[in-house]
């Protein structure tokens, strides 16, 4: 929570040297207050002071970086319970478990196809984020093996999963230079973990069996011990706990500025046992009820997709819509008499339209316009999609040689702009489409058919 | 030093109204089961802090006719029991359909152009066959619209079925159907909180009570813009608790019908390879939308594939444990 200027007065020497620059130290903490002005330009600010200023400065929910270069994870610093309120800004990081226990052929394969699983969406890249290596085996050199292995055909973010600190250190031997997490610290174990992560400098979880006045005292104790980059795990694994157990963390963080649990969390989508169903179902929970780390205990492509999907949407800022790319799309394999329509580059505009020409199974050549990301009635209305910008689309997609025919369907609120296009496009017929999208297929079998 | 975190609790002064859908011999109706939303008094599932009195409720979409553009993944699920109305709401209810959501497709003129007479009749075969609550769609054509759900309002009188859709251009003859005929209506707007408001308003004030009104915000699926409608869900649901009466409305969505138009739920061949397994494919984009839609306050989804009913029926059971 960000400290007004009259708060940080309070915290002030109050003795108007001037030697910050400002005419007293009231004017110092109303620029302070507005970030126009660094505390260290007061010399006589006590430790005090400083400490309150800093943490009252910090986010909420603390930046949490696991791993390195480009792959690397960031989360947290979240600042809102609810999307519409501001945005999500760090997406949950997606992260495979594989068990030191499987056969290396086994471990080796699905590390390869997470790391190799990439699938594009309006224009964005969308992967998986790391694996997490749990050592199921016990062993410490079993443990340090599969890191090895991982290691070797990755360079995604790991998650190291051992109750054993001397398998842990082991690994981190070898991969510590990464900055893995380190799971756990438990309340038994914690000294030791913490030792780890400090030896190391690698941010550490926490966990505690889903009593979140224990994981508090568990976080008390090893930010004493001086570790300062936490993941919280709550330690709920079901559908109705976990979203209790996250909602609350993010409003303790949130709302009561609750530092000792201001951390991402980590949270498991289901183990060996749960079927692709319940994983999804868990998984896209989490991603939209506040999980910064998702330990997916299964890879399928089939259930990978929709995850990363619904991540990309909901992590979507409300005020910044996704544009389309302007351009000519295709649905089926149009020909030289299939229809030609135009609409905006307005995301959700784009996916209705496009939904239903691909729903109405008519193959058909759809232009884009760049109307700045906006709808088709407030980019009209804007000015933003007028005859010219319709006529300049429909010639830039270089529509003229892939069409028999000269006749273009426009969107049915702007049906007053037909007489203008037809003279920026001379010799095309324009049409009037339906005002909504979902009139579409039947627009295409009737009136176009016969048009 | 051991730490005592206090969990936080939101104080919501307002309810979602409680909907009951059907009616038993003894109300009027002929239906064996009712189902009855609405009632929260916190956000879904946060049982901590408010009460969740009734489980979201199932709705098995299925069509008059047998359906011409569905993805061949639901086209195999159904089989024959498509092939007709009365085995395929059979059907349904046995895969543990808690309401039937009857879309009247035939009736389009671009279709079989059924009567509305034919209409109502093939309703009253289904209400024969099955004990479930139904909500009735018309063709999605305004005129039409209007005359076969007047018809089936008719002929189904005191059975409180829901007719669907009312829309800001057309919903007067349907509310005044269901007024006459002792039914509820599904209030459509366009993913708008003013607009769900506002319609709310209009209907109820031709004098249908707010208890026979449910509202459908307009479902945009995974990948299609489920962040608007999640959102306006959510900022819905928010208005509700903080007492906006005429937001309190159950909330419908039709799930099935929009994740099941998109290309990752039809398409099989010439799409990335790692889109993964086709008839896997379908039902779990559909499981997905339906599950974001839970969290931000769905009371009622409309499903098309069994294992998604199968599935939302056991994340449901799961949900509502604590
Ligand atoms: S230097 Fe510090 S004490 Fe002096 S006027 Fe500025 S704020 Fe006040």
């Amino acid at each position: 929570m960000a400290l007004s200027g009259l708060d940080i007065y309070k915290l002030l020497p109050k003795t108007n040297c001037k030697e910050c620059g400002f005419p007293t130290c009231l004017a110092f903490a109303m620029k302070l207050s507005q970030k126009g002005a660094e505390l260290s330009a007061c010399p006589y600010v006590s430790d005090e002071a400083k400490a309150a200023l800093e943490a009252a400065s910090s986010p909420p929910i603390r930046l949490i970086t696991i791993g390195t270069g480009e792959n690397k994870i960031v989360v947290g610093n979240e600042v809102v319970l609810f999307r519409h309120e501001k945005t999500f800004y760090h997406e949950p990081g997606l992260v495979v478990r594989v068990a030191d226990s499987w056969e290396p052929e086994k471990i080796a394969e699905v590390v390869s196809q997470v790391d190799g699983y990439v699938v594009e969406r309006v224009g964005m890249k969308l992967t998986l984020n790391g694996i997490a290596v749990e050592n199921v085996s016990g062993d410490a050199a079993r443990f340090v093996q599969a890191v090895q292995l991982v290691k070797q055909k990755t360079a995604l973010p790991l998650v190291l999963m051992s109750a054993n600190a001397a398998a842990m250190d082991a690994a981190l031997q070898i991969v510590g230079p990464d900055k893995p997490l380190v799971y756990a610290a438990t309340p038994e174990n914690w000294q030791a973990y913490a030792d780890l992560a400090k030896k190391y400098a690698c941010p550490l979880a926490i966990t505690d069996s889903g009593d979140l006045s224990r994981l508090g005292s568990l976080a008390e104790a090893v930010i004493k011990a001086g570790v300062a980059d936490l993941v919280l795990d709550p330690g709920t694994r079901n559908l109705a706990d976990s979203l209790a157990s996250l909602t609350q963390l993010r409003r303790l963080a949130l709302k009561k500025n609750l530092r000792l649990l201001g951390f991402p969390i980590l949270a498991f989508a289901g183990g060996d046992d749960s079927t692709l169903e319940e994983q999804s179902i868990l998984a896209t929970e989490l991603i939209a009820k506040y999980a910064g780390i998702v330990v997916l205990g299964r890879f399928d492509p089939t259930g990978i997709y929709p995850l990363l999907t619904f991540r990309q949407n909901i992590y979507t800022d409300p005020q910044k819509p996704i544009q389309v790319s302007p351009g000519m799309y295709k649905f089926g394999e149009p020909g030289e008499q299939s229809p030609l329509l135009i609409t905006t580059n307005f995301s959700l505009t784009y996916f209705t339209v496009a939904g239903e020409v691909e729903g109405s199974g008519v193959p058909s050549w759809l232009v884009i316009a760049d109307s700045e990301g906006m709808s088709v009635l407030t980019a009209w209305a804007a000015g933003k999609f007028d005859a010219e910008k319709i006529a300049k689309s429909v010639k830039s997609a270089g529509m003229d040689d892939k069409l028999g025919h000269r006749k273009l369907v426009i969107p049915g609120y702007v049906a007053t702009l037909s007489g203008e296009v037809e003279e920026e496009l001379p010799g095309w017929q324009i049409l009037v489409g339906p005002r909504e999208a979902v009139d579409i297929p039947s627009y295409l079998k009737t009136v176009w058919k016969a048009a | 030093m051991p730490v005592t975190v206090e969990l936080p609790k939101e104080k919501w002064n307002g309810k979602v109204r409680e909907i009951t859908l059907g009616a038993t011999p003894a109300q009027g109706g002929t239906r064996t089961s009712t189902v009855t939303v609405g009632g929260e008094t916190t956000l879904p599932f946060l049982h901590f802090e408010g009460s969740i009195p009734h489980r979201p409720a199932l709705a098995v979409e299925m069509q008059d006719v047998p359906p011409q553009d569905w993805s061949t993944t639901l086209l195999e699920a159904w089989d024959t029991a498509a092939s007709d109305p009365v085995s395929w709401a059979k059907k349904a209810v046995e895969l543990g359909a808690d309401a039937l959501a009857v879309k009247l497709r035939g009736t389009h003129p671009e279709r079989q152009n059924r009567s509305a007479a034919e209409a109502a009749e093939t309703v009253k075969a289904i209400l024969g066959a099955v004990g479930v609550p139904l909500i009735v769609y018309g063709p999605e054509v305004a005129e039409k619209d209007n005359e076969v759900l007047v018809a089936v309002a008719e002929a189904a009188a005191g059975e409180r079925l829901a007719l669907g859709n009312c829309e800001d251009k057309n919903y007067r003859t349907i509310v005044a159907g269901a007024l006459a005929h002792g039914h509820l209506v599904v209030a459509k707007t366009p993913i708008d909180v003013n607009l769900a408001k506002q319609l709310n308003i209009l209907i109820s004030d031709m004098g249908l009570p707010l208890d026979r009104v449910l509202m459908d915000p307009t479902t945009g699926a995974l990948g299609y813009g489920i962040e608007y409608t999640y959102s306006v869900m959510e900022r819905l649901r928010l208005a509700a608790l903080m007492g906006d009466s005429m937001t309190q409305q159950p909330m419908i969505c039709t799930v099935g019908e929009e994740s099941w138009r998109q290309k990752e739920s039809k398409v099989k061949d010439g799409v990335p390879s790692l889109w993964g397994d086709f008839a896997g494919r379908g039902p779990l984009w559909e499981m997905a939308t339906a599950m974001a839609l839970l969290q931000s306050g769905a009371d009622i989804l409309v499903l098309r594939h069994p294992k998604t009913i199968k599935t939302m029926r056991e994340t449901i059971d799961k949900l509502m444990s604590s």
